[in-house]
């Protein structure tokens, strides 16, 4: 989402950056790191990977148009698939939960110690991603980036730079995301595609420049597709996501939560 | 202190300037005038960078830099105020100033910075008072007092001011202008470029007018003000006749 506010590009190879995060992080488990330290490297690592994804694909192409920087970035996404199938493999692998214990009760509903570690994160980037854009000089510099190309290259603002910051903290994110998730889910190669199109549903669903309706966005989207596994049969939760994605294209081409295409976050 | 040679700028097909050459000394106010299209917004984007020219040569102190690259041209010292203000919308006044402030923002340090927006504030008061403002919700006089207190942050030597009058009140202008007029007492130089042909010259040592993307015409504000031609064609008084009493208003050719 910071990559489509700094660059007009919508990053499909964003899911790839959250299951390498994960991968990073299972791969670096012989080394005994504690768990804190272990994250920040994996973080750090896919920060980079994505700065120099943004170099090596997105940087020689700045010239070309929105369409065909997105259709590289889809290049992007099943080239990282690929190399990730060489390196780990098909095979799934586990994360354990942050802590560990059984799940606990909060009024009534079941939620695991692992939900309670996601949902914390995404407060906690939530606000991170706050105190960058509104009250930082780099990421006000990305807002005006935004804002106003033009005048942000009259201000000395190099726009390319922006795009490798951009890259850089999405994947660094994204990694974040991916690490999070992991003990619930299992961490394969191709996990990346499904989580990518979820998080850009969820995104289009907060109107696409909005982190904070993206965070609702996503809650929305889960909890339809749990409603469609636990109503109709597990395989259409696949579907659903989707289904939401062409119903929201039709008629709220801005988001659900109104606004829309607004500069700010 | 800026000389520009035998500038031709194209889009496409289109040719905008033909060999246009014209320089601008240190401390001064040059002002471009001529009508909508004749070539004068193309002239400052080639300047600053935005375009790049067909042929001919643009220096600075002596410095070719022709055909370098906006985000380069403003750290040598020459800010753009383009068309139409431009601000940052969706930030405040004060990050609109911080933002403008990019290409020296670690030379200065904060201390300087905060000199440098004291020093737009005591040039254009209103805009302490808009400080946590969005710059979108301004009106059009303050936006263009930010466009210019912008670009002043990045202290540069040379500004470029693309139509500053534009669709501003008469005593809006008159305020802007009296501000623009007193740059070259702080090291600034100033290349105005106006379709408000009376306003400019007013506050103008040099001047040019340019028309389909040739210079026509070029001498002291003095000069043009008398010639009959830019009378006629500029300033809206008739060549036989007694002048008329000028209200002051934006007198402009369309």
């Amino acid at each position: 989402m910071t990559i489509y506010n700094v660059t007009g590009i919508i990053n499909f190879a964003q899911g790839e950056f959250a299951m390498l995060g994960a991968m990073v992080l299972v791969s670096l488990e012989p080394l005994g790191l504690p768990l804190p330290v272990g994250v920040a490297v994996a973080v750090a690592a896919v920060a980079l990977m994505g700065g120099l994804v943004e170099r090596l694909t997105i940087h020689p192409a700045r010239r070309a148009s929105p369409v065909t920087l997105i259709i590289i970035t889809i290049g992007v996404d099943i080239s990282i698939r690929g190399l990730a199938l060489l390196v780990w493999g098909t095979d799934p692998y586990a994360i354990s939960p942050f802590t560990a214990g059984p799940p606990l009760r909060v009024a009534g509903a079941i939620i695991t110690r692992q939900g309670v570690w996601i949902l914390g994160t995404t407060a906690l980037v939530l606000a991170f991603l706050y105190v960058f854009f509104e009250h930082t000089y780099p990421g006000k510099t990305l807002r005006a980036c935004a804002i106003n190309p033009l005048s942000a290259r009259l201000s000395g603002i190099r726009p390319d730079r922006m795009s490798l910051l951009a890259f850089a903290l999405s994947a660094g994110l994204g990694a974040v995301a991916g690490i999070v998730i992991a003990p619930l889910t299992l961490v394969s190669y191709d996990i990346g595609l499904g989580l990518g199109l979820r998080g850009f549903v969820a995104a289009i669903m907060g109107g696409l420049v909005n982190p904070a309706g993206a965070v609702v966005g996503a809650l929305l989207l889960a909890v339809l597709e749990n409603l469609a596994a636990g109503l109709f049969r597990a395989a259409y939760k696949e579907t659903v996501a989707f289904l939401v994605l062409f119903l929201i294209l039709f008629f709220r081409p801005h988001g659900i939560f109104g606004g829309g295409a607004r500069g700010g976050l | 202190m800026l000389e520009v040679e035998t500038l031709s700028v194209a889009y496409g097909a289109i040719q905008a300037l033909r060999g246009v050459s014209l320089s601008v000394g240190e401390g001064s106010i040059v002002t471009l005038i001529g009508a909508n299209g004749a070539g004068k917004t193309t002239l400052l984007r080639t300047i600053s960078g935005l375009l790049r020219p067909g042929s001919g040569r643009i220096a600075f102190d002596g410095r070719e830099i022709t055909g370098r690259a906006a985000e380069d041209v403003v750290r040598l010292g020459i800010s753009h105020a383009p068309e139409g203000r431009q601000n940052f919308a969706a930030l405040t006044v004060r990050d609109n100033l911080l933002i403008g402030a990019y290409p020296v923002y670690r030379r200065h340090g904060k201390a300087g910075v905060q000199a440098d927006q004291e020093r737009v504030f005591a040039l254009f008061p209103v805009l302490r008072q808009r400080e946590r403002q969005m710059a979108g919700t301004l009106s059009g006089g303050e936006q263009q007092m930010l466009a210019i207190g912008r670009i002043l942050m990045a202290r540069p030597r040379l500004v470029l001011l693309d139509e500053p009058s534009m669709g501003l009140a008469p005593l809006v202008v008159r305020e802007i202008l009296k501000q623009i007029r007193r740059l070259p007492e702080a090291g600034t130089t100033v290349l105005l470029v106006e379709q408000n042909a009376r306003s400019a010259l007013a506050i103008a040592d040099r001047g040019y007018v340019i028309e389909t993307g040739r210079v026509v015409l070029a001498g002291s504000a003095d000069e043009l003000k008398r010639d009959p031609r830019v009378q006629a064609a500029y300033l809206g008084r008739a060549t036989k006749g007694p002048p008329s009493k000028g209200s002051g208003l934006a007198i402009t050719q369309e």
